[in-house]
């Protein structure tokens, strides 16, 4: 009764969209105020039926109902009940319903948020969303049905959650990931709206930018949780692959880092008009491309959890007309909003130009990599990979390249600068990080390495660059309001992203040089020497889990004669499948990371064991933090609420205008 | 006008300039970086480079994996039905690695026909097959009694 509750709403939730994605836009071109007025319902309603289909396949998922298939497939009763929770969208049917859930999400939110639009804009912004749950609606009902029942052959128990998804991390992840994934479509909802009224100015852009940001924000924190799981439960001590699955989450966040960019332009100076909707088209077309990649079984991941011919036709369809008819509509309709605006080539617009040009250069190599082995296979011309050399051999001079210019970007001015006053700026800070970069670059290991003093140079560079600018505006200027209150949450969000991207940079730049690794065997009662730190296995033994029994080593580690740490790698072997999973033990801190991971058992009372020394890779995930929460701080910026209040007045009139003229 | 024309040449100077030095990276790049796969009646027959990466794919011939009691050194037989090909690995197989199961080891040939990996990746769940794999097993069927290999 409840999965069939559950896929009558999915189906109400279908032709509800449909209504969605036809009536208002009719209504907007018929200056139907109605037909328009019914969008934000519809909406809702599409949200309100998504969210009980999902709801009853939590239910199916608790309660164990082993008749429905991805249940039997994907849990067993023995399950922790909070991985039955996640094995939710754990599953290919599952996490296609968990995108068209977000989805529904987003678009709620911007029929709550956007009342003060124009009837016309906020009807076809939410017409076009309606359109992609109509897609994707469609791609769940047709090829992918969460609700399929194994009748009667309903299984006593179920196959149980694959052992690498039962992880808190994977309990969050998703989600966040779809978050900025899905919520990508809402820029693109909104250049398409701009393009099919013609209306593209800075309103727009000031309407389209806080959403944007937010979705970028979600995305950051997504692929960064994917990088912190991967690196504690894949077992290897690697954060990133450049594998495509992770490429595909990580060219629409390139992507996205462009147009968080260049609608900053747009709002404040009205220029890259154009070029703004072609990244917004291209972000969310690049999302679409990275949910094809991910869920048709093209590639070997742990994300493809079923290779069906069917669904990759679906998607490579569904892509096809999505960038496809975008994109016609962007040629016919672009150059009636390009924008004649004059700037200078020593000026912000300039420089956030070459941060436009680097990141969709970066987005398009790194789609090369990714695409290049299928293409090569489609065409039959041989089964090709393409590793993490290619990536970081293309990727890394990029990045070295954008960085000069982070620091330069925030303090220079719109339309007209002088390097002069640049120079004036900048000469304290670039002469205090040379020195430190040179004086930093023995830390650590004793050795000068020039890959470390670059990377401080950079980072620091950025940092201390954000630091002046941060203390002048403090300091400098009339007096009065309390000082903090003259940093908007736009620059402040602006700030901590631009210091996490250097965090970042220098922690992955750290790791990549000074990471210390040995494979070897060891058994009890021996001492392996790993830098300045001794692990001392002490015994080994058994402990059961809920659902799994668990092989474990005990290693006692010590720094200078001192034990600082006693770590407890597990080797888990989970009862319903059979598999084999190896649970790393890490001591972390700021400075360093202690990693122990078990191998397999070699002869009677040893192991091959794994141990590193990371320094610095919590830093990683620090800065991905600092970018999320940053990108989601500047849309409680001031101005944002502002207009909700001011541009009402503004339009009602709008609208008066807009439907004189279609009469 | 004249500074609009100026600074529209600039763009473009620097659109060429910076796109040209990413072809001439992703080229150069690739050119090292990209690893043909092989299955293992390929690397049988000499069809395969033996001083590039590659990458060979396969099962696990049972019985075959032979572990040190001393190091991690491991050698095991990755056959296709058809032919089977040595491995040699030092290093923690991944959990998944058994025989009897698909595999893709990554490394170069030695002079003796073996592969010296240096990486082995297994399928990530029980019912997944490496893509490569499967199509290398296409239409070829395990003859009983044999089991390929030593």
């Amino acid at each position: 009764m409840i999965p069939e509750l559950g896929h009558v709403s999915l189906i109400i939730a279908f032709v509800l969209a449909l209504g969605l994605g036809a009536v208002p836009l009719w209504g907007s071109f018929r200056a139907n105020v109605a037909a328009m007025n019914l969008a934000p319902t519809l909406a809702v309603g599409v949200s309100v039926f998504v969210a009980i289909a999902f709801a009853m396949l939590t239910i199916s998922f608790l309660s164990d109902d082993f008749s429905v298939a991805v249940v039997a497939a994907n849990s067993n009763s023995l399950l922790p009940p909070i991985f039955k929770f996640s094995a939710v969208w754990g599953n290919h049917e599952g996490s296609l319903l968990l995108w068209v859930l977000i989805l529904s999400g987003w678009m709620t939110a911007v029929a709550c948020l956007s009342s003060a639009l124009p009837l016309t804009m906020i009807s076809r912004v939410l017409s076009v969303m309606g359109l992609i749950a109509v897609g994707f609606l469609a791609f769940s009902l047709l090829t992918s049905n969460p609700f399929e029942r194994l009748l009667p052959n309903t299984p006593l128990d179920g196959n149980d959650l694959n052992p690498l998804l039962q992880d808190p991390g994977l309990i969050i992840h998703p989600p966040l990931l779809y978050m900025g994934y899905v919520g990508l479509s809402v820029p693109f909802a909104f250049a398409i709206a701009a393009l099919l009224s013609g209306r593209l100015d800075a309103s727009w852009a000031r309407w389209s930018r806080p959403w944007t940001n937010v979705a970028w924000g979600f995305l950051s924190l997504g692929i960064m949780l994917g990088s912190w799981w991967a690196y504690y439960e894949l077992g290897w001590g690697g954060w990133w692959f450049w594998d495509p699955v992770e490429n595909a989450s990580f060219m629409p966040w390139l992507m996205g880092t462009a147009l968080v960019h260049s609608l900053a332009v747009t709002e404040k100076r009205g220029v890259f008009r154009s070029w703004t909707v072609l990244l917004a088209i291209f972000a969310f077309s690049l999302s679409l491309l990275g949910t094809f990649l991910v869920r048709s079984g093209v590639l070997t991941s742990v994300h493809a959890f079923a290779a069906d011919p069917e669904r990759g036709l679906f998607i490579l369809i569904f892509l096809a007309i999505v960038v496809g008819g975008s994109l016609l509509l962007y040629a016919l309709r672009a150059p009636s909003v390009a924008s004649r605006v004059n700037y200078g080539l020593v000026s912000r617009e300039a420089l956030l130009m070459v941060n436009n040009l680097v990141f969709a250069v970066a987005t398009i190599v790194v789609l090369l990599g990714t695409l290049f082995p299928l293409v090569m296979d489609a065409f039959s011309l041989g089964k090709y990979s393409v590793g993490p050399p290619y990536f970081n051999a293309v990727f890394v001079p990029l990045m070295a390249l954008v960085m000069p210019f982070m620091t330069v970007g925030p303090i220079s001015r719109w339309r007209e600068d002088s390097t002069r006053r640049w120079m004036h700026e900048l000469l304290v800070p670039a002469a205090v990080i040379s020195v430190l970069a040179v004086l930093f670059s023995w830390f650590g290991s004793g050795a000068f390495n020039l890959w470390v003093a670059l990377a401080i140079l950079l980072a620091g560079w950025v940092v201390l660059g954000v630091a002046r600018d941060v203390w002048r505006r403090l300091t400098q200027g009339a007096q009065g309001a309390p000082r903090w209150r003259r940093l908007s949450a736009s620059f402040i969000g602006m700030t901590l992203a631009h210091v996490g991207f250097a965090a970042v940079v220098l922690g992955a730049v750290v790791v990549s040089q000074h990471t210390e690794e040995r494979d070897l065997r060891m058994a009890v009662d021996e001492v392996a020497e790993l830098g300045e730190y001794r692990f001392a296995l002490k015994r080994l033994s058994q402990a059961p889990g809920p659902n799994y029994v668990a092989d474990q080593a005990v290693f006692e580690v010590s720094h200078s004669g001192r034990v600082i740490a006693t770590l407890i790698p597990e080797k888990r072997r989970y009862l319903a499948s059979g598999q084999v999973m190896t649970e790393a033990a890490i001591e972390a801190s700021l400075w360093r990371d202690l990693y122990v991971a078990l191998g397999e058992p070699i002869g009677a009372d040893a192991w091959a064991v794994r141990l590193q020394y990371k320094p610095m890779v919590r830093w990683l995930w620090l800065g991905g933090l600092l970018i999320g929460f940053g990108a989601l701080i500047t849309a409680l910026d001031r101005r944002y609420r502002a207009q909700l209040s001011r541009s009402a007045a503004v339009t009602a009139a709008v609208d008066e205008q807009v439907l004189g003229l279609a009469r | 006008m004249h500074s609009v024309r100026k600074q529209r040449l600039i763009l473009v100077a620097l659109v060429v300039v910076l796109s040209s030095a990413a072809i001439g990276l992703v080229a150069f790049a690739l050119r090292d970086n990209i690893n043909l796969f092989y299955p293992p009646a390929d690397v049988v027959a000499g069809k395969a480079p033996v001083d590039r990466n590659i990458r060979l794919g396969g099962m696990v011939v049972e019985g075959s994996v032979v572990r040190s009691e001393e190091s991690l050194d491991t050698v095991f037989w990755v056959t296709d039905y058809e032919a089977s090909v040595p491995v040699k690995y030092s290093g923690i197989l991944p959990d998944l690695f058994a025989e009897g199961e698909g595999v893709v080891a990554e490394g170069r040939l030695d002079e003796t026909g073996a592969l010296v990996a240096t990486q082995v990746l297994a399928k990530h769940d029980e019912n997944y097959m490496p893509p490569e794999v499967a199509a290398a097993l296409q239409g070829k069927t395990m003859p009983a009694g044999d089991r390929g290999g030593p």
